[in-house]
C-alpha cells in the first residue's frame, strides 16, 4: 500500500485488529454484528436477486456471480454469499482477520478467497466484480469520495454496490455512541467517530460524484422488544443501507 | 464420543443431507416434506419398517386436526390424500359430567358458524395420515426415507453433525431434528434434560360405531377421574379418548369387549343410540414431559420430543405441527439469506418462537386437568360458573373457537 492509495485511517485498523479473534462467537464481542447480520443479509440477498434475476428458493441462486466483501472481518457476509453459490473474495485491511476467516470457512466447508488488502489496491490491480459489499466501512475511512470511487472501479458495468453506514444526527449519537458504546458496551468505546457519520443525502451525493447511480435506500431499525433488527422504508435515522449501480457501458 | 476414529475425520465434512430427522411418525414426515419443498435435502431416520407404517388396518387411533394443522397439510400437498377420510368438526360441546348423574346443565357450546373460517377442525384416522405421508415422502426425490434404522450415536462436528446408525451407516447433516417422541433419544444424546410428571391417569383410546349420526359434534365430558372425549369420525363412528385413574383404567382394560362397552355406556350416555367397538383398544399413561431446551448445538426438537402434554384439549399433534411449520419457516428464511441453518443463532429463533407458546399450553392443559379431574364440590361449582360465563359471552366464546381451530398466536406462514 502506498500513501497515495491508502484511505483507511491507520488508527481505525488498529482498533479492529484488537477485536479480531472473537469474530465468530455469537455471544461474544461481535454479538451486535451477528444480531444485525440477518437484517443486512435480507437486504443484500433481495437486492442481488432482483438485480441479477435470481430465485432465492433455488439451490445456489448466486452461482456465477463474483462478489467482493470489503472489510470482511471474520467472514460474516462472505460465508452466506459463498453458501448461496457466489464466487467470493473477502478483503480486510487488518491482517489478523484473514486467518480467522480462512479457518472458519474451512470448517464450514466453504471456499472463499480471503486477502489482506484494500478496495484501492484491488482497483489498482484491475479486479472486477458483479457485486461489491461495502458494509459499515465508509464511516471509518479517511477519504470517503476516493474510497467510493475505488468501489465503483471494482464493479463490472451494470454491477451492484451495496453500502451501509450510520446517519449523522442527535439520534444516531444517542444510539450508536451513547447507547451502543457507553451504556450497552456492545462496542468498545471509540469504535465510531460520530463526526465521520454520513447522512443518506450526503452518501447519495458522494456516490454520484464517484460515478455510481444510487437506486435504493432503507433504514435498519433495532426493536428492543423483539431484540432484533428489521428493514424500514421510512426510518433511516440511525443505521441505513443503500444500493447503487455502476452505469452500464 | 462413541467412535474414537471419528475424531480424526476433521475438519471438512462432505454433507450427505442438509437436515436429518429422527422419527417417522407424523411430525417427522410433515417436516421433511415442508423442508424438501423449500429446497433442502432431507433424511428421515425411522425406527419402524415401511410395512408397519403402511398397514391399512384401523388401530383405533385418530387425531383432531385443528384448522391451522389442516392448512399445513394442504400447504405440503398431503391434505388431498386424507380429505375423503376426514370428518369436519362443526361443533364442540363441553360438559361437566358425573357418572350416574348425567351432564350438569352448565355447559359450553362452540359452533363453527360463529367464525368465518369454516369447521374448527377435522377428525382424521392415524392410518390415513400415515399412508398419505409415506406416499408423499416416497414421491419426493429430495427426501431419503431410512426405514427400520435406529440411531446409535450423534457427534457435533465443526460445520455439522454426524449421526451413526445401527446398520453402520453414517448420516452427515448441518442439522439434526428430533421428532422422536417424549422419550426422545435425540434429546438425550444431545444432553437435553426433561421436566415432567405423571398424572396417575391412563388414556383409553378406541373407536365405536353408533346407531345415530353424530352430526359433526365433538363432546368433552369432564368426569371425576378424568376427561372423556367423544370425537366424530366419518360415518356413524366416533373416536373415544377416555382418561381414567390408573387403577380404574387397569380394571377396565382387563375386561373383554362386551364388559368394556358395559363400562363405557354409563359415561358415554345414550344420545348416539347403542354403541359397538370399531377396531382395537389402545391405552397409554398420561404425563407431562417438557424438554428443558428445544435446541442444542446442531439439534432441534419438535413435537412430543420437545413437549409431551396432557391430551385434554387434543392439542398434542396440533402443537407439534406448529413446531414443524415454525421450524420450516425459520430454516427456509435462513437458507435464503445464506446463513448456517444449524448454528445457534438460527436455532434460537425457532426456540424463541415456540417455547413460550408450548410451555403455556403445557401449563394450561395441566391446570385444566387438575381443575376438572376431581369431584370437589367447590371446584365443581367454580368450573360450572366459569363455563356458564364463557358460554354467555359471544366474544370470549369466539376466542375459544379460534383457539380450538388453531388460528391464534404468532401463526407460521404454512398455517395461514
Amino acid at each position: 500500500m502506498t500513501s497515495a492509495t491508502q484511505t483507511i485511517d491507520p488508527a481505525e485498523i488498529a482498533k479492529f485488529e484488537a477485536m479480531a479473534a472473537e469474530w465468530w462467537d455469537l455471544e461474544g464481542k461481535f454479538k451486535p454484528l451477528h444480531m444485525l447480520n440477518p437484517c443486512r443479509l435480507d437486504y443484500i440477498t433481495t437486492q442481488i436477486a432482483a438485480e441479477f434475476a435470481r430465485d432465492l428458493s433455488t439451490d445456489k441462486p448466486f452461482a456465477g456471480l463474483r462478489i467482493l466483501d470489503i472489510g470482511c472481518g471474520g467472514g460474516l457476509l462472505c460465508e452466506p454469499m459463498a453458501r448461496l453459490g457466489a464466487t467470493v473474495v473477502g478483503v480486510d485491511a487488518a491482517p489478523r482477520n484473514i486467518p480467522v476467516a480462512q479457518l472458519h470457512a474451512e470448517h464450514s466447508g466453504l471456499t472463499i478467497d480471503y486477502r489482506v488488502g484494500t478496495a484501492e489496491a484491488l482497483a489498482d490491480a484491475g479486479e472486477q466484480f458483479d457485486v461489491v459489499l461495502n458494509m459499515e466501512v465508509v464511516e471509518h475511512v479517511a477519504d470517503p469520495l476516493g474510497y467510493l470511487t475505488a468501489c465503483r472501479q471494482l464493479l463490472k458495468p451494470g454491477g451492484l454496490h451495496i453500502c451501509s453506514t450510520l446517519n449523522r444526527n442527535p439520534k444516531s449519537f444517542a444510539m450508536a455512541i451513547v447507547g451502543a458504546e457507553w451504556v450497552m458496551r456492545w462496542l468498545p468505546k471509540g469504535t465510531h467517530d460520530w463526526s465521520k457519520f454520513i447522512t443518506p443525502d450526503e452518501l447519495f451525493d458522494l456516490m454520484q460524484r464517484a460515478g455510481l447511480d444510487p437506486v435504493d435506500r432503507k433504514g435498519m431499525v433495532f426493536n428492543p422488544l423483539t431484540w432484533s433488527w428489521r428493514l424500514s422504508d421510512r426510518d433511516l435515522s440511525c443505521n441505513y443501507v443503500t444500493a447503487s449501480l455502476n452505469p452500464a457501458g | 464420543m462413541d467412535n474414537p476414529a471419528r475424531a480424526t475425520i476433521l475438519p471438512v465434512m462432505v454433507r450427505d443431507y442438509d437436515i436429518a430427522i429422527t422419527g417417522g411418525g407424523l411430525n417427522g414426515p410433515a417436516l421433511s416434506i415442508a423442508l424438501a419443498q423449500a429446497g433442502f435435502r432431507v433424511a428421515v431416520i425411522d425406527s419402524l419398517p415401511v410395512d408397519t407404517r403402511a398397514d391399512p388396518g384401523f388401530d383405533g387411533r385418530s387425531y383432531a386436526l385443528a384448522l391451522g394443522s389442516q392448512r399445513l397439510l394442504r400447504a405440503i400437498s398431503v391434505w388431498d390424500a386424507v380429505a375423503d377420510h376426514a370428518q369436519p368438526m362443526l361443533e364442540i360441546k363441553v360438559t361437566d359430567g358425573r357418572a350416574g348423574q348425567g351432564p350438569s346443565p352448565w355447559m359450553m357450546h362452540f359452533d363453527h358458524a360463529e367464525i368465518e373460517e369454516g369447521p374448527m377442525g377435522y377428525m382424521v384416522e392415524d392410518r390415513h395420515l400415515r399412508r398419505a405421508f409415506l406416499t408423499a415422502i416416497a414421491a419426493d426425490d429430495r427426501i431419503t426415507h431410512m426405514a427400520g434404522e435406529t440411531v446409535v450415536d450423534q457427534t457435533v462436528t465443526p460445520g455439522g453433525i454426524a449421526v451413526g446408525l445401527a446398520s453402520g451407516q453414517e448420516v452427515q447433516a448441518a442439522l439434526l431434528v428430533g421428532a422422536d417422541g417424549r422419550s426422545s433419544g435425540t434429546a438425550t444424546r444431545a444432553g437435553i434434560r426433561r421436566t415432567g410428571w405423571g398424572y396417575g391417569q391412563t388414556a383409553i383410546v378406541c373407536a365405536v360405531e353408533h346407531d345415530l349420526p353424530h352430526r359433526g359434534i365433538a363432546h368433552q365430558f369432564f368426569m371425576p377421574h378424568g376427561p372423556l372425549a367423544i370425537l366424530p369420525l366419518t360415518g356413524n363412528r366416533s373416536s373415544i379418548v377416555w382418561s381414567e385413574s390408573d387403577a380404574e383404567a387397569t380394571r377396565i382394560l382387563a375386561l373383554d369387549d362386551d364388559g368394556f362397552l358395559d363400562a363405557l355406556r354409563p359415561a358415554f350416555g345414550s344420545f348416539l343410540g347403542d354403541i359397538r367397538l370399531a377396531g382395537v383398544r389402545f391405552s397409554y399413561p398420561l404425563g407431562l414431559s417438557l424438554a428443558q431446551s428445544f435446541i442444542a448445538p446442531r439439534v432441534a426438537l419438535v413435537g412430543d420430543a420437545a413437549h409431551g402434554i396432557h391430551p385434554i384439549a387434543g392439542q398434542g399433534l396440533n402443537s407439534g405441527l406448529r413446531d414443524v411449520a415454525a421450524l420450516a419457516e425459520v430454516l427456509t428464511a435462513a437458507r435464503q439469506r445464506g446463513e448456517d441453518i444449524g448454528n445457534s443463532q438460527t436455532l434460537t429463533r425457532y426456540q424463541a418462537w415456540r417455547r413460550f407458546d408450548t410451555t403455556t399450553l403445557a401449563i394450561a392443559t395441566d391446570t385444566f386437568n387438575r381443575m376438572f379431574s376431581n369431584d370437589n364440590p367447590i371446584l365443581r361449582a367454580a368450573r360450572d360458573i366459569g363455563m356458564g360465563a364463557i358460554n354467555a359471552m359471544p366474544g370470549l366464546r369466539r376466542g375459544f373457537i379460534r383457539q380450538a381451530a388453531g388460528l391464534t398466536g404468532d401463526l407460521p406462514a404454512l398455517m395461514r
